[in-house]
């Protein structure tokens, strides 16, 4: 339960910045969590980066987040957790996302196992993913309206 | 409801619907498999019939109400679930928790992995034709299903752990039931072995069934047993070691195979290595001492106290009416259940709620697994692939 000390000591963030730093919008340190917040339009070329560098190899997604901020703009949040097995080392990835505008580029080429998580958040949140080959309601029905996990769709009550 | 786009067109092909309610997908799974005679040529997972919403429910209950609703996903292991929520919620806290309690945690998760495992082991049996297996496994299960009564006084929707700790010092005696499992249970692991290991239908269903390489199954994200069984050592327990279990020594058994049989053998051996693990715990724990972490306002006071001190009073009535804020940040908590990688993320706002409690259950990743292995195999195969994930349909839609 440590925090990071030195975010700029960190062979991660170095590597990011040594290979394109204006893709880090900001830098987070939470109990011992690193969050690297990443501007939309280059998610997916830092994804890329990420599999692809041998010092860093993160190869296996173990989720994806959606969390909705509202009334906070950009109101969207998703969270990667990204995790190296040769490393043993694990980083999140943040990307926000504006309500008015809630798309982003789907990392299923980089990450396959993406391909149902962001189904889910389609389907709970209403954030799309350009490129996503299955784009479809996956845990309510075709016909549901309204995204559940949004902040102002009622857990009970009218809606 | 989903529909299929047939690949070669109706003529040739049929479409065959397996499921929603099929004793051989472990719950409410429903599979569209479009059928050139008896070869699978594409398979559709359409899942969602069990979607109760508890992470928008969580939304709405204190921290400490909402460990209840984790037991309900995935019902073979609830400790599990518990763990992973209260580690989550101790993360968030920055909260120490008493090393016993940290044992009797890592005893308990373990049993609930053999008896997860034991479900697991009884149906995929009976799912490929050995019935007497299944009777087996269910009679060993109700022996862990006893100690988990005992602690809790629940035998399933448990909710023992809590955020700080256990909710109650477990009986006097209990660890005497649990000796009794470490010393018989090698042995019924061993009657299994024998019903199964060598036996030549056993091994022409699974052997060479449900093939997943190491590459593949990275990158669809499969954890668990599921991933050892393909070669690669990947532990939450190794890895990222929580709840003191860097203290304990055990192997995690990994095959290379990669087929049903090997996930078959890694999963076995890994009860035994679980025993072992109990064994350990069972010469840690000290005979007394706390079960819940010194934190007011976080961790209900004791009874006693509440009779003689105003603080401990006024403590309890502000946990149970308003409950606790934990600083504002996000965590994200993984731990190995018996199904895989299983993770939390909780994100606090800086309310006595979570603003958002997310599951990343196993099952629901390890079946996007499933299309890679059945597609260009046979019916019979799909069988033994969908029982080899050991899929629990609660977890996969919560």
């Amino acid at each position: 339960m440590t925090e990071i000390p030195d975010l700029e000591k960190n062979h991660i963030i170095a590597k990011i910045r040594g290979w394109r730093p204006e893709v880090i919008a900001e830098l987070i340190s939470f109990r011992g969590e690193l969050t690297v917040v990443v501007r939309r339009d280059h998610l997916r070329s830092l994804a890329e980066f990420l599999l692809a560098d041998p010092d860093l190899a993160f190869t296996y997604l173990s989720d994806v987040t959606g969390m909705d901020r509202f009334p906070i703009e950009p109101r969207f949040e998703l969270n990667y957790h990204l995790l190296s097995l040769s490393r043993r080392e694990t980083i999140r990835l943040r990307v926000r996302i504006p309500g008015d505008d809630a798309v982003t580029e789907s990392v299923i080429p980089v990450w396959p196992t993406a391909n149902w998580h962001e189904r889910e958040i389609f389907d709970l949140l209403g954030i799309r993913f350009e490129g996503h080959p299955n784009l479809r309601r996956m845990l309510l029905p075709d016909d549901w309206e309204g995204h559940p996990l949004r902040k102002d769709y009622p857990v009970e009550g009218p809606r | 409801m989903t529909t299929i786009q047939t690949a070669t067109g109706p003529e040739q092909t049929m479409v065959l619907n397996m499921g929603p309610q099929h004793p051989s997908t472990h719950g409410v799974l429903r599979v569209l498999l479009e059928l050139d005679g008896e070869n699978i040529i594409k398979a559709d997972v359409d899942i969602g019939y069990l979607h109760t919403g508890i992470e928008k429910t969580a939304e709405a209950l204190t921290y400490s109400q909402a460990i209840t609703i984790t037991d309900r996903m995935d019902y073979l292991a609830p400790l599990s679930n518990n763990l992973v929520y209260c580690l989550a919620a101790e993360k968030l806290l920055g909260l120490e928790v008493p090393k016993r309690a940290q044992y009797i945690r890592v005893l308990l998760t373990e049993l609930t992995r053999i008896g997860s495992h034991l479900v697991w082991l009884g149906t995929h049996a009976i799912d490929l034709g050995a019935m007497s297996v299944f009777l087996y496994c269910f009679r060993e299960r109700e022996e862990l299903l006893k100690i988990f009564e005992l602690v809790s006084g629940q035998r399933m929707m448990t909710s023992y752990f809590r955020i700080g700790g256990l909710a109650l010092e477990p009986p006097v005696g209990w660890t005497n039931h649990v000796e009794k499992i470490v010393q018989t249970f090698p042995s019924r692991f061993d009657e299994y072995e024998e019903l199964l290991t060598q036996n030549r239908i056993w091994i022409g269903r699974t052997q060479g069934v449900g093939i997943l390489s190491a590459k593949d199954a990275i990158a669809m994200g499969v954890s668990g047993p599921s991933l050892r069984g393909s070669g690669v050592d990947y532990d939450v327990r190794k890895y990222f070691p929580y709840s003191s279990y860097d203290e304990f020594d055990f192997q995690v058994p990994v095959r290379t195979e990669g087929d049903c049989y090997a996930r078959y053998l890694c999963r076995v051996a890994e009860m035994r290595e679980s025993l072992k693990i109990v064994r350990q715990a069972l010469d840690k724990i000290p005979p007394d001492g706390p079960v819940k972490a010194d934190a007011p306002g976080i961790v209900p006071p004791q009874r006693e106290k509440m009779k003689t001190e105003m603080e401990a009073l006024i403590y309890h009535f502000k946990i149970f009416t308003e409950g606790f804020a934990p600083p504002p940040g996000e965590v994200y908590q993984r731990i190995e259940s018996p199904r895989g990688e299983l993770g939390c993320f909780l994100a606090s706002d800086g309310s006595p709620k979570p603003y958002r409690m997310r599951m990343r259950t196993p099952s629901f990743v390890n079946l996007q697994a499933l299309q890679k292995m059945v597609e260009g195999h046979l019916v019979a195969d799909a069988i033994a692939s969908i029982g080899t994930l050991d899929i629990v349909l609660g977890e996969i839609d919560r």
